[in-house]
């Protein structure tokens, strides 16, 4: 192959004369400067000196880091895990902050600095090059008869062409692992499930809920199927779909749809808490202003008047849960969700 | 005496004098100063005195006999809790109207605090102020007050209580520099635009509980500056500004002509 031709520059430009007036000369590399320390061997001893203190300054950090890490010991709390990391870290940085200053410092003022020129090669290889190696291609198609042999090309092709789906097949098929949406049309709210705190399970009474106060809630794990209580893993998934914010509002701010009138208890009304825009948990409750803000669009929902969105890009009201209270007093369900939980998705009306 | 009068012209003379002055001062102050022990039990004096302080403060707004008015809300059912946590935090007595009532030097001492609070618990029953004990952080459990504080407070709070916005310029403060009476008050009463949470949603165990969760979170981040525990604003900027502007400025020094 082609070696680069290099040249070394050591005059600078060429004087070209005689250039037509619509073109411009190459004006070529300039004039090569001889740094202080090419020219004064004080200045070369100094910056010796220096590159010698970066490179010690590296040592002594490398030094010191292996002192810190068995020396200082962690006590088990937050400052001294902090005080262990930040020697360890500084130490650390000094170690390699050193050799690179110390590199970076001996390149620029003792090593040759000189331009160098390194002429472009022919991107295409030599047509002798080329030919020799189509010959041995051919003549190695020929050597394993392949084109003598038909049915040993089909065999090689199909085993090669239909390999890549034992790869395919498997990674497409596990892509989503569920097809089934029709989960996510229900929750674990049944009628009669009881309302309870979470994250601490206890049921609520209706007299528990003052006005004012927001309740976090979750379905009572007593009134759940064993296989999706807290502590299983199905439960996660539950969860996420099941969760409620409850408040209680001066029935006389309230505003109630008609066919919903029912649906609260004494002022106390229940929505879910994903947000229909993109599914985060709606939790920040203003109670002055009745205001539930979402935290990841700032989706506003107006709980005083059906949730209805007030601001941002929430496009449906969350889903209300409709409640009631058992005989002792406790509030449940009157039944599950009417509509989807969360953000929409194709088939969610259907 | 007379190796004393003798340096009096010392020019060291003024400075030990001063150090002196203020050691008298710092001691006369720590023996005369009222102490705080007697916060426990209210009296009719008390109510009385509380009730001469709210006529002369907080009447303006709050109407005489703390009604109410349409503008600003009945004191009447309040408690003792929420008159301590309103005024020993600064918000109360107001100084503007605005988005919220903002955190400011106590107008009211002690003392007069605990008078005020008095005056409007004695108008009708309320949450009253914690004791010591419910409100020690030694005493809780930070890991189950951190799940509560998750799934209750972090939303508004912040994760590590550094606080953050809400909507039209209201927010939720930062909880750091907030006592563990003042939380607790806080959760009993919801004030301003904080739900409450009485104690049936949070036990006062768990209210504890939280208390040493947010009390622990003081301590800093093992990590080091946590940067106002922001997450990806602070820290991007931080990122963006000063790592990448670092990184720039090595590669103009590694590319500059060296002379």
């Amino acid at each position: 192959m082609n070696t680069p031709d290099v040249t070394t520059h050591e005059t600078g430009r060429e004087v070209t004369a005689a250039t037509p007036a619509d073109t411009f000369a190459d004006p070529g590399l300039p004039d090569h400067k001889d740094r202080l320390a090419d020219k004064d061997p004080k200045a070369s001893r100094r910056a010796e000196l220096q590159t010698v203190i970066l490179f010690a300054i590296s040592v002594i950090g490398t030094i010191s880091m292996m002192i810190v890490f068995f020396t200082v010991p962690l006590d088990g709390t937050t400052a001294g895990v902090r005080t262990q990391n930040l020697a360890l870290g500084l130490c650390l940085g000094f170690a390699l902050l050193g050799i690179g200053l110390g590199a970076v410092h001996w390149a620029k003022t003792l090593m040759s600095d000189h331009e160098v020129v390194e002429e472009r090669h022919n991107v295409a290889t030599e047509p002798e090059d080329r030919e020799q190696a189509v010959a041995a291609l051919a003549a190695g198609v020929k050597d394993s008869g392949i084109a003598r042999r038909g049915i040993l090309k089909g065999a090689v092709v199909s085993a090669l062409a239909l390999f890549p789906l034992a790869i395919a097949v498997p990674l497409v098929a596990e892509v989503g692992g569920d097809w089934n949406i029709g989960k996510f049309r229900h929750t674990l709210w049944r009628r009669g499930t009881r309302l309870a705190t979470d994250p601490t399970g206890r049921p609520i009474k209706a007299s528990d809920v003052t006005i004012g106060s927001a309740y976090h809630v979750i379905p009572y794990q007593e009134d759940i199927p064993e296989d999706v209580r807290p502590g299983t893993h199905g439960w996660i998934d539950e969860k996420a779909k099941a969760i409620v914010l409850m408040v209680r509002l001066d029935p006389a701010v309230l505003k109630e749809a008609e066919d919903r009138k029912d649906w609260s208890h004494d002022g106390i009304v229940a929505y879910s808490k994903i947000c229909t825009h993109v599914g985060c948990p709606v939790a920040l409750y203003e109670q002055q202003t009745h205001h539930l803000l979402c935290p990841c669009h700032q989706s506003t929902f107006d709980v005083a008047d059906g949730a209805k969105v007030v601001f941002g890009p929430a496009k449906r009201p969350l889903p209300q849960l409709p409640i009631t209270v058992d005989d002792e007093g406790y509030l449940v369900a009157q039944s599950d969700f009417l509509e989807p939980v969360g953000p929409s998705f194709w088939e969610r009306l259907k | 005496m007379k190796a004393l009068a003798a340096r009096r012209h010392h020019r060291f003379a003024p400075a030990v004098l001063l150090l002196l002055a203020l050691l008298v001062t710092g001691a006369l102050y720590a023996a005369l100063a009222p102490s705080q022990a007697t916060a426990e039990s209210t009296t009719a004096q008390d109510v009385q005195a509380g009730k001469a302080l709210f006529a002369a403060n907080c009447a303006t707004c709050h109407g005489v006999g703390a009604v109410g008015t349409s503008e600003t809300p009945s004191l009447v059912g309040v408690g003792a809790a929420a008159v301590d946590f309103q005024v020993s935090t600064g918000r109360m007595p107001m100084q503007m109207t605005g988005p919220q009532a903002e955190v400011k030097p106590a107008q009211f001492d002690a003392d007069q605090t605990r008078q005020l609070a008095a005056y409007v618990a004695s108008l009708a029953p309320g949450p009253s102020i914690p004791s010591a004990e419910a409100v020690d952080p030694t005493l809780g459990d930070a890991s189950n007050g951190a799940e509560i504080f998750r799934t209750n407070c972090a939303m508004c709070h912040n994760a590590v209580g550094a606080g953050g916005a809400l909507s039209e310029g209201k927010y939720a403060p930062s909880l750091w520099s907030t006592t563990p009476t003042q939380i607790y008050e806080a959760m009993v009463t919801g004030p301003q635009s904080m739900p409450v949470f009485n104690e049936n949603n949070i036990t006062p165990e768990e209210k504890r509980d939280v208390i040493a969760y947010l009390v622990e979170q003081r301590e800093g981040s093992a990590g080091g500056d946590p940067l106002g525990s922001l997450g990806p604003v602070s820290e991007g900027v931080w990122a963006w500004v000063i790592g990448i502007g670092a990184l720039i400025g090595a590669a103009v020094w590694i590319g500059a002509k060296s002379s």
